[in-house]
């Protein structure tokens, strides 16, 4: 029991867990593909549509000038999110996929060349290596990959050695969406820096898990997706650091992101619009800006606290099971546990535990490379954040020991 | 009815029995721990129905105007289906695959399983068996014309 954090009432908050699938009820356990709204992010979603909807920016009509106050209020909520120094950092984007692509066409164009290599990990998600490798092929660059031991942690003795002079930025995840590991990222900063090479955290799978402080990690850039933090789907975040988004150049054209536009030469608008062209997904922004106030309202030391418990528990109970094999081990981890089945298909695996109302996820998790490392074709995946219970996790537990009988 | 038609609206009729889905799928296991395993010379990329998360193997042939069906998947259950549709399917002629609706499957509550959403190469097999009925009807004719 954590003070201060009540299940039931946390449970409660969130309508789509009250529901039966099959006539059983849903244990949603797939929280690293997408999480469920909290009650005050749907309420604010519908009340934006229903009593402020405006187009941000242009109108000096009184619903613009709300809706504008909304969207700017929740650049502040995400700035004090992210302890980020000015609101000129954050920029609203469509999720981390677009952040990321923000970065890798921005930044290239200013600062990589031919010759210049870009430094990810062998566990990032897809989009942490297409968009790099797209600038590779750009730019005549070259991609290096820190690799990770058969723990799933990385092999920090060799990023000494991938660190070069002609690395240009180190673009990591935080934390593994199919292995579970959290990185050493400030060390990774850190010896980055000591070369002058930023570094970009994609922060997709941590923010959910735990609280983030920019200026502590001393990231340069830092991104993640609302619909994975309790937010609507379609938004997401760029953090940047103000002189490093000073110095580059916008990624997309549009309204919005200029200051002056003739057809021989256009000035662009000023941080943050300058990233932000075209009419932008407020209800997004201001909806995940409901969702960070709902998690601050619980506490993120509460929940932090309370999901190393259940992960602990997770862990402990996975562990127990005969023919059970989890990938990733990592010593610091967040609640997601990848594993297969003793000569269980992952297919099948899913598909009854689908029946039994237990919703995970099986496949690559788009991490190909990492199921490469292992030589599997993918894992089954369950991914917990606050709102899942032991209870729910015993229920997993007893769902993978009745697909193991049916199937062997 | 024709026979095709008896035969589907038997499996909709076996499967009526099972009010539960683990009972559905556990009946579903048994019929893909029967049927044989595909030849090791079809079971290749070339025969391979490409699913993304589970793999299915198909191959036929036409023997006295019969199509002669040979599948495999390494997913248990996506495997019994296959048997549901080997089973249907296996030695027919090419009309009669090519003139009846396939309705069995909707019957059986495991529609989802033919959705184009749904990563399992079942939605492509069914393709390809009707493929290779069409196929072989074209053959057939331009025998007769010859």
């Amino acid at each position: 029991m954590i003070m201060g954090f009540n299940i039931n009432q946390i449970r409660s908050d969130f309508p789509i867990l009250q529901q039966q699938v099959y006539n059983k009820p849903l244990i949603y356990l797939d929280n690293g593909a997408t999480t469920q709204k909290p009650r005050v992010v749907i309420d604010t979603i519908r009340e934006l549509q229903e009593v402020h909807n405006s187009s941000i920016h242009r109108g000096i009509h009184y619903l613009s000038e709300q809706m504008t106050g909304r969207y700017e209020a929740a650049r502040e909520t995400v700035r004090a999110f992210l302890n980020a120094a000015s609101t000129q950092e954050i920029i609203f984007t469509s999720g981390a996929t677009g952040s990321i692509n923000t970065v890798a066409f921005s930044f290239g164009e200013k600062y990589v060349n031919s010759g210049d290599e870009i430094l990810i990990s062998e566990m990032e998600h897809h989009s942490n290596i297409v968009p790099w490798q797209m600038l590779c092929r750009r730019k005549g660059a070259q991609l290096k990959v820190i690799p990770f031991n058969d723990k799933g942690e990385l092999e920090l003795e060799k990023l000494d050695e991938l660190l070069s002079e002609r690395t240009r930025i180190v673009a990591l995840t935080h934390a593994s969406n199919s292995l579970g590991t959290i990185n050493p990222v400030k060390e990774v900063i850190k010896r980055a820096h000591a070369r002058d090479i930023p570094v970009l955290l994609d922060g997709a799978q941590m923010v959910q898990h735990g609280e983030v402080d920019v200026r502590e990690l001393d990231c340069d850039f830092y991104v993640f997706s609302s619909h994975k933090i309790f937010g609507p789907t379609g938004s997401g975040v760029l953090y940047g650091k103000e002189a490093m988004l000073e110095e580059l150049p916008p990624y997309q054209g549009g309204g919005d992101m200029v200051d002056q536009v003739t057809f021989d030469e256009t000035s662009y608008n000023t941080l943050p619009f300058k990233f932000e062209a075209g009419t932008s997904n407020y209800t997004g922004a201001i909806g995940l800006a409901a969702a960070l106030e709902y998690l601050q309202s619980i506490g993120f030391e509460a929940i932090g606290r309370y999901e190393r418990e259940l992960s602990d528990y997770t862990l402990e109970k996975l562990e127990r099971i005969g023919g059970l094999k989890i990938y990733g081990n990592a010593a610091e981890r967040i609640s997601v546990f990848s594993f297969l089945l003793d000569n269980i298909h992952t297919y099948d695996a899913a598909m009854i535990l689908d029946k039994m109302g237990i919703a995970v996820r099986t496949g690559t998790h788009c991490t190909q490379p990492v199921m490469d490392h292992f030589g599997i074709d993918g894992t089954i995946r369950a991914s917990l954040v606050f709102y899942n219970t032991m209870e729910e996790v015993d229920a997993l537990v007893q769902g993978i020991q009745k697909t193991i009988e049916m199937l062997s | 009815m024709t026979e095709y038609n008896v035969t589907q609206q038997d499996i909709v009729d076996e499967f009526s029995v099972f009010e539960d889905w683990l009972d559905r799928y556990n009946y579903l296991i048994e019929l893909g721990n029967d049927l044989p395993a595909i030849d090791p010379e079809f079971r290749t990329s070339e025969y391979l129905i490409n699913g993304c998360q589970s793999k299915v193997w198909l191959h036929a042939d036409l023997v006295d105007g019969r199509l002669q069906f040979n599948a495999d998947s390494d997913a248990i259950i996506v495997k019994g289906i296959v048997a549901l549709l080997v089973k249907l399917m296996h030695d027919r002629t090419p009309a009669e695959i090519l003139e009846n609706e396939l309705f069995f499957i909707d019957g059986i509550g495991l529609r989802q399983n033919l959705s184009p959403t749904r990563s399992n190469g079942l939605l492509a097999m069914v393709k390809k068996m009707r493929l290779y009925a069409m196929a072989y009807q074209a053959k057939e004719n331009q025998n007769k014309e010859a």
